[in-house]
């Protein structure tokens, strides 16, 4: 996973509120089992008109946001499926970022596992944020260590994030490697747990 | 002392270790796989060369791509039969137990867990799929995953979690007749709205919830996730140890014993503390109707589609607006004069067969509208099996229902089940987002009895008073 650390980049502001991950990534592009090339289908339904071409009307379909790293979007974004595809295909577009006054759960985590940070502002900074973005060209500087947003005329908004997912996110561990370090931790409670709860325990044969 | 919740007492049964800032390493109990989410994480177990740890901890099946109709035709489109083909093939490299598409126990990942006795009170159970929270009806705790966590589990049989706050949903009183668990949970949903539970585990409480059979407490569940919750939950009772037992993969003999003995323990102490309560009284809850984009935009049968100029703020109002043109429905239209175009019966929030029942007992002696086209999915091929040898199928049939084969189907539309752009649809499935069912698809979501009526009608009637 790509570490992040601090990053300056354009913001591309999607004014919605519950953005699901339906919109984000359609079903269809779900069918692949790889991971990769899934830029094609980010809000594929919104970006086209009703014969199929190309909305220009929709922000991604804008020159001025093609290079675009930072998502400044409204609450509850990426609600619904936990389709990990949705941060997969935000990460092919270019993204490594998403700020929102708030997150659904399973896609807040989902970013983590793909070295996107997603950032949570009060509603009013994100306000701002927006109004700032109307400016073509606008763009912030996120410094995870410090845990800042930093606007073009110098603004810090401060956003919180837990420790250990800062720590993972800003050196790009593995989380599994991670996970593994505590062999012998599981391999006790399991052991612990046998006893207490043998029904636990009654695998289904390999075959 | 401060009493627990039953989610404290899962919860904290399953902490292999924590961090200093309370980062969890939690134990994982049982995973499901499904053929949508999970080839990633095996491609990602086979570049780092590892194997999976408890194989026989997880159950696989393909439910989001198969196809509805007669099985030995195969899958028409290749890119779904590829996906299903891999399925095939990882879980026989590593290990899993896989039920085949042709397999009759094959069904929706939500149905089999809990029909063979895979799900159980007091365990930890992912998924990568966010209606997982179904299997929290057992008093479980259930949640949807990633795809890397997916691979996280495989590997290791524990995730990276922090720990939710509680949220305790108390529902009293008595829901009226023909109302069921889905006019609850829309009602809970239109309560709190569709993200009042972000960040909580619900555990559902209350005299309404204890008279919900096994089937209603999952639909109840199943849709915890719609109100923001990762995961939504029912302490376990006689109803819960009764519905589990004898199943296929249910402990048998003094592990039987032992097992519901740990179960009695798990209901949520006297005095325990919930971050949040929320009441609800079953009197006002009318039978529930979805108008917009999201299911928290609902009402009651009896209501209209709101008008977006009567909205508090702008956020709403615009958010109102948009779903409405989305829609293709005027403000303040009354519900019941909505007209429809398709019903799909089906999903892993109503396709089991009490839900079946229910709506073949509605359906049974009437005609499906000429001007809709319906059709009934049943959750797994064993669900299919025993509303068959019920003479179900016949009712839905001869009152011009489709019956397909098990799967997700049109509840999102991944197999060859779309509805196309501007056709309405009364469904019994858990998302009306945008183009869920097909693109430019219009998604009412409705109860079973709901949808048979309207089927009937040609468009929703208050299933409180119609014959």
């Amino acid at each position: 996973m790509q570490a992040f650390t601090k990053h300056s980049g354009l913001v591309a502001p999607l004014d919605r509120v519950n953005v699901d991950t339906d919109q984000i990534i359609p079903k269809q592009f779900l069918k692949t089992i790889k991971r990769t090339g899934l830029r094609e289908g980010l809000f594929y339904d919104w970006r086209r008109r009703k014969d199929g071409s190309p909305d220009p009307d929709f922000f991604l379909n804008q020159p001025r946001y093609k290079h675009a790293t930072i998502l400044l979007t409204r609450d509850n974004f990426g609600c619904g499926s936990s389709r990990e595809h949705a941060p997969w295909a935000l990460l092919d577009q270019g993204f490594r970022c998403v700020i929102a006054p708030s997150f659904a759960d399973i896609f807040y985590n989902n970013c983590f596992q793909n070295g996107i940070l997603p950032v949570v502002l009060k509603a009013d900074e994100v306000q701002a944020l927006f109004k700032g973005a109307a400016q073509e060209g606008y763009r912030l500087t996120v410094d995870l260590d410090a845990q800042t947003v930093t606007t073009p005329e110098g603004t810090a908004h401060r956003f919180n994030i837990d420790p250990f997912r800062k720590n993972c996110l800003y050196k790009g561990l593995d989380a599994i490697g991670l996970s593994l370090q505590h062999e012998a931790a599981i391999a006790a409670y399991e052991k612990r747990r046998r006893t207490e709860a043998p029904w636990l325990f009654t695998d289904l044969a390999v075959r | 002392m401060a009493g627990k919740t039953l989610f404290d007492k899962i919860w904290d049964a399953h902490v292999v270790r924590t961090e200093p800032d309370g980062t969890t390493l939690l134990y994982v109990d049982r995973q499901l796989v499904h053929e949508v989410t999970s080839p990633q994480a095996f491609e990602g177990l086979k570049l780092a060369g590892r194997k999976p740890r408890r194989p026989g901890a997880t159950l696989a099946v393909p439910d989001h791509n198969v196809p509805t109709t007669d099985r030995k035709f195969g899958i028409a489109d290749p890119v779904s039969a590829k996906q299903i083909q891999t399925l095939e093939e990882n879980c026989r490299e590593f290990g899993i137990t896989l039920f085949g598409m042709n397999d009759v126990r094959q069904g929706i990942v939500h149905v089999i867990g809990p029909e063979q006795g895979f799900t159980l009170p007091g365990m930890t159970i992912v998924c990568g799929d966010s209606h997982t929270s179904t299997h929290g009806a057992f008093g479980a705790l259930a949640f949807g995953i990633g795809t890397s966590e997916v691979e996280h589990v495989l590997a290791t049989q524990c995730l990276t979690q922090t720990r939710p706050r509680t949220m305790e949903i108390r529902v009293d009183g008595k829901l009226s007749e023909r109302c069921s668990a889905k006019d609850v949970i829309l009602a809970i949903i239109g309560r709190i709205g569709t993200a009042g539970g972000t960040g909580y585990v619900i555990e559902y409480t209350g005299s309404v919830i204890r008279a919900l059979t096994m089937e209603g407490r999952m639909t109840l569940c199943n849709m915890s996730i719609e109100g923001g919750a990762r995961a939504g939950m029912v302490a376990p009772d006689e109803k819960t140890a009764a519905y589990i037992k004898g199943r296929p993969l249910a402990p048998g003999g003094t592990l039987w014993e032992q097992a519901v003995k740990a179960w009695q323990a798990l209901p949520t102490d006297a005095g325990a503390r919930y971050d949040q309560t929320v009441e609800l009284k079953a009197e006002r809850i009318a039978p529930q109707v979805t108008w917009g984009t999201s299911p928290g935009m609902v009402t009651g049968v009896d209501g209209k589609v709101p008008d977006p100029k009567s909205m508090p703020d702008e956020k709403s109002r615009k958010a109102t607006e948009r779903a409405l043109e989305y829609m293709g429905l005027a403000p303040n239209t009354p519900i019941m004069q909505i007209a429809i175009d398709k019903v799909f019966i089906g999903s892993c929030t109503n396709s089991r067969i009490e839900d079946l029942r229910l709506a073949a007992s509605f359906a049974k002696g009437k005609k499906v509208a000429k001007s809709v086209q319906a059709m009934v999915v049943p959750g797994s091929g064993l669900v299919k099996q025993q509303a068959e040898q019920e003479g179900l199928d016949r009712i839905f049939k001869d009152a011009g229902f489709e019956w397909r084969e098990a799967g997700c189907s049109m509840c999102l539309a991944m197999n060859a089940d779309v509805l196309q752009p501007g056709e309405r649809c009364a469904s019994t499935s858990n998302r009306n987002f945008e183009g869920r069912q097909g693109a430019g698809g219009r998604t009412h979501l409705v109860s079973p009895a709901m949808a048979v009526a309207a089927a009937v009608e040609g468009h929703f009637v208050d299933i409180r008073n119609w014959n």
